[in-house]
């Protein structure tokens, strides 16, 4: 398992040290130190040196190193790197060299519950957080903390472990609102590469349906989509789900709250969820997305020094909808001398520092159409090896699923409690943003 | 106020200054100190001097200050052992606490010090601790014995702690399981004895299987792990493991589907290939590998190793889905050449199109390693999809027009494999990749010119001076140029040696005189004197025909490759390497993955209850043994005494064979020459037992005369057939074998028959998973184990192999009588071919026949089974005829004088109980000798006469 766990800043000075094995010295530290200081762009992520494996991921600036000697489960270290990471940005905020340094006692104590002689103990946030009481510091809020006296009772006290080893391990017991309310977004990230003449080389829907609840008790919930699936499943006992279009899902994947044995036997998605805000589901779906945007790029090289850019972009998506945030990225070569820009909608401009023409719009309706052309000049022969010609690419926002996923129901059920599922205030909002969206060129 | 302020570095005192605050009544300033100690000791600062006053501290009921004197132990403890014993009493007192939380810190962190004195102590708590009602404190201590294992095993075996953890198994709370069984996986891999501590069984799976679903993501994967060491005990176990597993595909985490894909590949090595279930799981299995690529890209990485792993073990799960592994641009990296490998794999006739239509735009890109890799890509696509090769080497031509240097050395490389996949069939592109001549710089491309140029040279108008322009510069070049030139510039002689001669004297003397590159030189010479002695020779040699390279020359070899799936989602999974090339000291045992039982298809009752999947994949040779075992096997071997018919002996490669002839040399004469065996009771006893089980011999007398016969031990032991061996012919030729050229004979030796064969590689791939089946044939003969080849068979490798062979088989008569089919097959395909086996191998040592026996057998076999031959010119007295057939088991019975005639009466006996019966009749004065065979069988008996006549003539 885990030999030791590392944190670094940039400059590859130690900012956390816990080893948890005999067979990590103190020259393993030392030892990512001077690889960090010069990392590689692209460098691999796991590394092995005189039979010592170093694991590393970065946030921010920080570098969270995890060493083993063992032949260890590689992707739960980088799971667990990456979690470590979630619960300390969920005590202190942003990972940041100050935040780590105001807060390493915070730390030491947190690792020591998370990692027991390496192997992760219970990560979840919500648990963690009644019994490590201590508040995090955050660098803008410098403010003085007293300690929290420690759950006094037993009864405290054993609710506490049994939460932590529970099998509901992410929930407590007791919650109370006045008002029993659940908000759900539909989070859908569209990923294209459409070739230069309008040809789909690749495109899915990476989606994530995130859910704050604030509900009392243990809700016992169940969520309905329009999954194909299930759709069909249902179809025999009512005959109008069928009418309504449903969607193929690839794959998805759900929070460690939902029953996944059911799933798989009923397909029907039942969970006690946590309290406030968490990941409920991630799916990914190819089939038959309507893609919001299509960019039709022109470009032309016009002898040495000169190159003629056309791109046009256009909204496909009912009139009625406005796109926001739209923004087109035009690579350009690396010994552009100048740009002359001329489009009638939203603001273009030459970034010389990121070699790119960049134009926004604010807003789009459907069914639009924009253009822009632009002439670049180049430094002739200044620059010998060719231009990679980097794709194109396009950034926006869109008030719906390009899955065309819907959520049909979510039922919450708390049967100790007096109130019902009329009783719930639920919000549902759907969005589309950009993911990798790339026209090549 | 934060604690930033404690890595600022302080001045001289500041221990001192410290040491005064950690001893201050105030509790706020105790706990500032401890603070900046820790601070101190996280930068490496040596803060051990502090010990005695940080441990003061530890006596508080404030849990975040214990925490910190608890920290500050861990690391400190070992080298101050004496003073960390002052906080045992604390330590103790703390388990006892009434807080859950405080019991179980107190015994996680006695379990970090790593102090001998300490583990005194922790024994009775921790035992306390197993047992303690809060399942918080369970956990904690399951963990606290693997810790305490790491440190004193002897202890932990000693004390039942792994009992109790195998209770913990059974425990209600699927934390403490999961901890509980991550603690006993880790045991068992690091247990010294190597015998399972733990074993699993369809009881605590099923226990497991219901923790699974309830417990945390890590603890799913401490379960998921070592559920993937179980080997289910047959079809309908593994599916019911299956079904309840699939579920966690769904997880969030990667590393828990990752694990389950690791089960759910291991498991269905045991069901049937064809069967529906293999079907649906083989379905289900594509979508969430897919998904892991929309993870982060770290995880990313780690999920393409093992989808590289998975593709190449069943290549039917992603076939469909080849687009996802298109390289997105601004992927890592290292994440673009994963996928690049994977979309070769995936590479077939259908989808070949669109992969080469991608690698071209990579082959565009800025990052050079990324782009040479997809040059590179389309070379093997070439190689691998015959039908795309001509599209290839025109896109590699494209390529090659761009000028790009390391495009244009790459593409090269690749179209020199080409060439070799498809000779004959591009020789039109050479003019263009001549132009190209100058730029190249890099050693490998350089080479791989110069080859084209040498084997085209016939087409090359101006071969001669393109070879001779690399000339000028021949010692500034790489060994691998130097070497590819002399090579060419011969074949270029040998193809145009009207106007080359100057070229390739200088050559040779370049190569042979001025340089000091012993390969160089000795290629050199080796030319000089076959262009010399023989150049018909010379011809056959260089332009000999090349095996074919084959298409996947960068496939894992199988067996490592089963390996490596069952460490799915680890560390090996990702370096592609078994554990021991990266872990140090002590390894687990190699994991292999189960094989499907025989018969498991069906479900009749029997083949549940005998269908145990055979999990010992490598045999251990005997030389592992301690010398008193492995002199008991000697003698088990040569000198049993008849009746042990039972006598088990196992096949030796060479390399034991050579440690044998050590062993009896030295060590036996010494052992033999002491006489007592009681002397050395330990390596004398087998060899008592031997003697006392076997021949009635008693006494020392007896052992001295032994003793005789060991000094002949080399000549008469394993290693030197006694009878005649035929030289080993060709069995099968390279060109058939796909690479593989075997040669071999059969001999008898040790009473036992043995096929010899010599295997040698002449692919350009490594070839391994070799195994052989013979078919029915006239003497029933069978392999008595399975064929041992070294695996991986290197290219150009070749290693000489016995293979014992028993005649307990199914009989069939084969036409001709001593026909023998047989089969090889390794990771390459199946090859068959035939073979005759000299029957004088069959020839048993029991064959003297009593003299009266012989007499009336003689008499009873009627004339017409009589058989008479000459052999002819055949100088050779009576008494070495007779000692050449003894030495082939063809026994004298007597000799006789008839009329100035010298006459042999001879019997032999073959394997399946025939007898036959010679005369031989030697006149002093002629050179002939008439030999009569009779026998009731009189098919064998032209064979008979045939090896006879070998034998007296060698």
């Amino acid at each position: 398992m885990i030999g030791g766990m590392f944190m670094y800043n940039h400059k590859g000075e130690v900012l956390i040290s816990r080893v948890f094995r005999d067979d990590i010295g103190r020259n393993a530290v030392d030892a990512f130190a001077s690889m960090s200081s010069t990392p590689a762009a692209g460098s691999f992520p796991v590394t092995n040196m005189a039979r010592t494996s170093f694991f590393h991921i970065k946030r921010g600036n920080i570098w969270f190193a995890a060493v083993t000697k063992q032949n260890v489960n590689a992707a739960m270290v980088f799971e667990f790197l990456m979690k470590v990471s979630d619960v300390m940005s969920s005590y202190f905020g942003k990972i940041t060299e100050d935040n780590v340094k105001n807060n390493f006692v915070l730390i030491y104590e947190l690792l020591d519950e998370i990692l027991d002689y390496g192997y992760p103990q219970n990560t979840d946030t919500g648990i963690l957080k009644t019994f490590i009481t201590q508040q995090g510091i955050k660098s803008q809020i410098k403010q003085q903390f007293g300690d929290q006296p420690l759950p006094k009772t037993k009864e405290e006290q054993s609710q506490i472990t049994n939460q932590v080893t529970g099998q509901i391990g992410w929930r407590r017991e007791g919650i109370k609102y006045r008002r029993n309310e659940l908000f759900l977004d539909v989070l859908e990230n569209v990923n294209l590469l459409m070739s230069p003449q309008g040809q789909v080389l690749s495109a899915h829907v990476a989606g994530r349906v995130v859910m704050k609840s604030y509900l009392s008790g243990m809700p016992e919930c169940k969520f309905g989509m329009n999954d194909k699936l299930t759709v069909d499943k249902q179809g025999k006992e009512s005959e109008t789900a069928k009418t309504k279009t449903s969607i193929a899902i690839d794959d998805c994947t759900f929070h460690q709250c939902v029953k996944l044995s059911k799933f798989e036997s009923e397909r029907s998605i039942s969970f006690i969820p946590p309290d406030g805000e968490f990941e409920l589901m991630k799916y990914r779906t190819t089939k038959d997305i309507s893609l919001p945007f299509r960019i039709i790029p022109l470009v032309r090289e016009v002898g040495r020094t000169k190159m003629e850019v056309k791109v046009v972009v256009k909204s496909n998506f009912k009139p009625s909808i406005l796109g926001q945030k739209i923004e087109v990225r035009i690579p350009t070569p690396l010994n552009t001398s100048g740009v002359q820009v001329l489009c009638m909608k939203g603001k273009a401009k030459y970034k010389a520092s990121e070699n790119a023409i960049v134009w926004k719009i604010k807003r789009m309706s459907g069914m639009k159409e924009a253009q822009i052309s632009a002439e670049v000049e180049l430094l002739p022969g200044a620059e010998k090896k060719k231009w990679a010609r980097p794709p194109i690419s396009l950034n926006f926002e869109v008030p719906f699923a390009a899955s065309g996923l819907k959520v049909r129901y979510l039922k919450v059920f708390e049967p100790k409690l007096n109130y019902s599922d009329h009783d719930v205030i639920k919000w549902v909002r759907y969005i589309s943003r950009s993911g990798l969206y790339e026209t090549r060129c | 106020m934060t604690d930033s302020k404690y890595f600022t570095t302080t001045k001289k005192g500041e221990i001192f200054e410290l040491k005064a605050d950690l001893n201050s009544d105030k509790k706020e300033k105790k706990k500032e100190a401890v603070k900046k100690v820790i601070a101190s000791m996280t930068v490496g600062k040596d803060v051990s001097a502090l010990f005695p006053d940080v441990v003061n501290c530890m006596q508080t009921d404030n849990l975040e200050l214990k925490k910190l004197v608890y920290l500050y132990l861990m690391n400190y403890a070992k080298s101050q052992p004496d003073m960390a014993i002052m906080a045992v009493n604390t330590f103790v007192k703390d388990c006892e606490d009434p807080n859950p939380l405080i019991r179980a810190l107190a015994v996680r962190t006695m379990g970090c010090i790593r102090v001998d004195k300490i583990t005194e102590y922790l024994c009775e708590p921790l035992r306390k601790c197993l047992k303690d009602e809060d399942p918080y404190v369970q956990k904690t201590a399951a963990v606290c014995v693997a810790k305490l294992y790491d440190i004193n095993p002897q202890l932990v075996e000693d004390q039942g702690f792994i009992d109790q953890l195998r209770d913990l198994l059974t425990a209600s709370n699927p934390m403490v399981v999961a901890n509980a069984v991550a603690a006993l996986s880790e045991i068992n891999d690091a247990s010294q004895s190597g015998a399972a501590l733990f074993d699993l069984n369809s009881q605590t799976i099923n226990k497991l299987l219901t923790a699974l679903n309830e417990c945390t993501e890590w603890g799913q994967i401490f379960i998921l792990d070592s559920l993937a060491n179980y080997t289910p005990k047959d079809e309908r176990e593994a599916q019911s493991v299956c079904e309840r597993v699939t579920p966690r595909l769904a997880h969030a985490n990667a590393a828990v589907v990752l694990s389950a894909v690791k089960v759910l590949m291991k498991f269905m090595e045991v069901m049937n290939p064809s069967g529906e279930y293999i079907t649906t799981l083989t379905k289900k299995l594509a979508p969430p590998l897919v998904t892991l690529l929309s993870a982060e890209p770290e995880v990313q990485y780690v999920a393409l190793r093992n989808i590289n792993l998975i593709v190449q073990k069943r290549s039917d799960i992603l076939k469909q889905e080849m687009k996802v592994f298109f390289v997105k641009y601004n992927d890592p990296i290292y994440v673009k050449l994963e996928k690049l490998d994977i979309m070769i794999r995936l590479a077939s006739q259908g989808n070949i199109a669109q992969v080469l239509a991608e690698l071209k735009e990579y082959a565009t890109e800025v990052d050079v390693d990324f782009v040479r890799k997809s040059v590179r890509a389309i070379g093997r696509c070439a190689i691998k999809v015959e039908q795309s090769a001509e599209r290839c080497v025109s896109t590699l031509l494209d390529l090659i027009q761009t000028k790009v240097n390391y495009v244009v050395q790459e593409a090269i490389v690749v179209i020199k494999d080409i060439f070799r996949k498809y000779p004959n069939k591009y020789e039109s592109i050479i003019a263009t990749l001549c132009e190209n001549l100058d730029t190249l710089d890099e050693p490998e491309a350089r080479a791989s010119m110069i080859w084209i140029i040498g084997e085209y040279a016939e087409r090359i108008d101006n071969a001669d001076e393109l070879l001779e322009s690399f000339l000028e510069g021949f010692h500034d070049e790489n060994t691998q140029v130097q070497l590819q030139l002399l090579t060419a510039i011969v074949k270029l002689f040998l193809k145009r040696p009207q106007d080359t001669q100057e070229l390739v004297q200088s050559v040779l003397s370049l190569a042979t005189q001025d340089s000091d590159n012993p390969d160089l030189r000795d290629r050199g010479y080796i030319y000089w004197r076959l262009l010399s002695t023989d150049p018909a020779a010379a011809k056959d040699v260089v332009l000999a025909e090349k095996p074919l390279i084959s298409e996947e020359t960068d496939l894992i070899e199988p067996t490592l490759l089963d390996e490596l799936i069952c460490y799915i989602g680890s560390l090996a999974s990702v370096y592609h390497k078994p554990p021991s090339a990266f872990v140090e000291g002590r390894t687990a045992a190699r994991r292999v993955l189960p094989t499907r039982a025989p018969g498991s298809g069906s479900t009749s009752p029997d083949s549940e209850t005998t269908s145990t999947p055979v999990q010992q994949s490598t045999v251990i040779l005997p030389s592992q043994g301690s010398q008193g075992d492995l002199i008991g096997d000697l003698l088990n071997m040569d000198l049993g005494p008849p009746m042990m018919g039972s006598s088990t002996t196992v096949p030796m490669a060479q390399t034991q064979d050579a440690a044998a002839i050590d062993l009896l040399g030295g060590g036996l004469d010494s052992l033999l020459g002491g006489g007592a065996p009681a002397a050395q009771p330990a390596a004398a006893a087998p060899f008592g037992a031997q003697m006392g089980a076997g021949a009635p011999m008693g006494g020392g007398g007896n052992m001295g005369a032994l003793g005789d016969i060991f000094g002949l031990g080399p000549s008469l032991g394993v290693t030197t057939s006694t009878g005649y061996v035929m030289p080993k012919t060709e069995w099968l030729p390279a060109s058939k074998g796909k690479g593989l050229e075997l040669s071999g004979t059969f001999s008898r030796r040790g009473r036992e028959i043995y096929m010899d064969m010599t295997f040698n590689n002449k692919a350009m791939q490594q070839m391994g998973s070799f195994a052989v089946q013979l078919n029915k044939n006239s003497f029933g003969l069978v392999p008595a184990s399975p064929l041992q080849v070294p695996s991986p068979l290197m290219p150009n490798q070749s290693v000489d192999v016995s293979l014992q062979l028993t005649t307990h088989g199914p009989v069939q008569r084969m036409d001709p009588l001593m026909n023998l089919q047989v089969a090889i097959k390794n990771n390459i395909d199946v090859f068959y071919f035939s073979s005759i086996v000299p029957i004088h191998c069959l020839f048993v040592e029991d064959g003297k026949m009593d003299k009266r026996v012989f007499l009336a057998t003689w008499k009873d076999i009627p004339a017409a089974n009589e058989k008479q031959f000459t052999m002819s010119n055949l100088p050779l007295d009576a008494e070495t005829i007779d000692s050449k057939l003894e030495n082939n088991n063809v026994f004298n019975i007597a000799k006789r004088n008839v009329e100035g005639q010298q006459m042999l009466y001879q019997s032999l006996k073959l394997s399946n109980g025939i007898w036959v019966l010679c005369e031989f009749k030697v006149s002093p004065g002629s050179p002939d000798i008439v030999v009569s065979l009779k026998s009731r069988a009189m098919d064998v008996a032209d064979q008979v006469y045939g090896v006879l006549e070998l034998i007296c003539r060698n």
